[in-house]
């Protein structure tokens, strides 16, 4: 009995940390943004503006929970759940500390790609259902940049899984102990961070929701919470992402002298910040170069390093 | 597990009939979405955890994505929903109902007949058959099956190449002094 309590309380503690972290990187992306851009940004709410969380939180629930009268009920509604309950489910099979893990799935690395290929009805759906020019060609564009750079997210991470033998991500941060997986699979984890920020469609890729010609692309209609489970969605995208490259490439949990759990969240903090850089740095490329980019240089170069590592395996044992 | 199976099985099964009856061609995918998914946890209950999350990645991921993108370049309208209304009179259902009720029986023929020779519906033991690792899953693919691997890579080559074929951009010449071939 105690066990199944521990198991609930488990769950319903990680899903408060991590909302809680979603909440909080509004404010670390605002206050990073400003120092990288030379700028003081939000710091007057609060010591150092830690506020801003609250005041934000507050304005998007008393915003008016508008749905137009031209959409399609339903789907309008359905369409921002899905990307916080597909990147959420994600989160299960992660495994944070040795003991702090929900779901320890011989499948892990599958059931997260499964996952993240769900997360694009969240913007297509969206899309459609606001019945909207602009949310419609934000849809159509995230669609196909989500879809291609699917395909070689699993590609690149291929090489890691002939590594360790296993698709259950507790093997492959157990078969890091010794060099971490980034050293011989630095291709990899290359190929694996660019899909990855196209996943969540984040700056340099945010093609979708491209401010500057689509409005707000596929979320012009949404307003309110509504708004903010897609806000929410991208920042629990990152830190899925960010965890899952920790837990790939960079050893998971394992560090010398401080606790398993601190040294996640040290790395994957880290790799949250790198997104954050990524945005206050790079300009967004055009929608044709985008794809090229995906299907003309790094699914090839994720088909030869799947190649190389082959080989290398195959001669070496 | 038995319970969760028959749970599943039930979602499966209804949303597949609201794949058929709903007028609205995104809405009817969506059912289809949940009925792929129901047909995932039915694999992973049978044994199959490999071939359930493919069934995600490739079927609910990949290929429904594609339908509904395709469906919202057509932009259907009201016009459609009509159409289809139209289309799904109780006449038209007589055909179908009866080639689908002969596969019904035949169902309930081979569940009995299974029954009687090995006691249960699924019974591998007790629990809902053993489990098939993706190492297996691999093995048999470039071992036994290794053919069939190689002729469906073949045919999905020749479907890339005819796709490449038809996609293929022809020079257009706006105006003498814009081709490519001239510089000014």
């Amino acid at each position: 009995m105690s066990q199944t309590l521990n198991y609930i309380l488990l769950i319903a503690g990680m899903l408060f940390s991590l909302t809680s972290t979603a909440a909080l990187l509004i404010w670390v992306e605002r206050r990073m943004l400003a120092l990288w851009q030379d700028r003081c940004g939000p710091n007057r709410a609060g010591p150092l503006g830690l506020l801003i969380v609250a005041a934000d939180t507050l304005k998007l629930f008393f915003k008016e929970d508008w749905i137009p009268p031209f959409a399609d009920r339903k789907i309008f509604v359905l369409a921002p759940a899905i990307i916080a309950a597909t990147v959420l489910l994600s989160f299960a099979v992660i495994p944070f500390a040795p003991e702090i893990l929900i779901a320890d799935l011989n499948i892990g690395l599958l059931f997260f790609l499964a996952m993240s290929s769900l997360g694009v009805y969240s913007i297509v759906l969206g899309g459609w259902a606001s019945n909207n020019k602009y949310a419609l060609l934000g849809a159509l564009r995230g669609a196909s940049q989500m879809i291609s750079y699917e395909v070689f997210m699993g590609l690149s991470l291929m090489g890691v899984v002939m590594l360790t033998g296993s698709f259950r991500l507790t093997d492959i941060v157990m078969a890091q102990q010794d060099y971490w997986f980034v050293l011989t699979q630095p291709i990899g984890f290359v190929l694996f961070l660019i899909a990855g920020i196209a996943e969540t469609h984040r700056l340099p890729f945010d093609i979708p929701e491209a401010e500057s010609e689509l409005v707000a692309g596929f979320h012009s209609e949404y307003s309110g919470m509504k708004f903010g489970m897609f806000f929410i969605g991208e920042y629990l995208g990152i830190t899925l992402i960010s965890a899952m490259v920790v837990t790939l490439f960079f050893g998971g949990w394992l560090g010398p002298v401080l606790p398993p759990i601190l040294w996640f969240t040290l790395k994957t903090t880290g790799f949250i910040l790198l997104f954050i850089l990524l945005r206050a740095s790079l300009p967004r490329p055009r929608y044709d170069q985008l794809m090229e980019y995906g299907w003309k240089i790094l699914l090839p170069l994720s088909l030869i390093n799947l190649l190389v590592t082959g080989a290398i395996f195959l001669f070496t044992s | 597990m038995s319970i969760i199976w028959h749970i599943t099985s039930a979602v499966a099964i209804l949303s597949t009939l609201m794949v058929v009856t709903r007028y609205n061609p995104v809405h009817a995918l969506l059912y289809l979405n949940v009925s792929l998914m129901s047909l995932a946890l039915l694999f992973y209950l049978l044994g199959a955890p490999f071939a359930a999350l493919l069934e995600i990645i490739v079927y609910a991921g990949a290929i429904m994505v594609l339908f509904i993108f395709v469906i919202m370049l057509l932009n259907l309208g009201k016009e459609t929903a009509v159409q289809e209304k139209k289309w799904l009179k109780p006449r038209v259902w007589v055909g179908p109902m009866a080639l689908a009720l002969i596969l019904l029986l035949e169902i309930f023929y081979l569940l009995h007949t299974s029954q009687q020779m090995t006691g249960g519906p699924y019974a591998n033991g007790r629990g809902l058959g053993t489990a098939v690792s993706s190492r297996a899953v691999a093995l048999s693919l470039f071992q036994t099956y290794v053919i069939g691997v190689e002729m469906a890579a073949l045919l999905l080559m020749a479907a890339v190449v005819g796709a490449a074929h038809i996609g293929r951009h022809k020079k257009t010449n706006l105006h003498r002094f814009l081709n490519e071939d001239h510089p000014l």
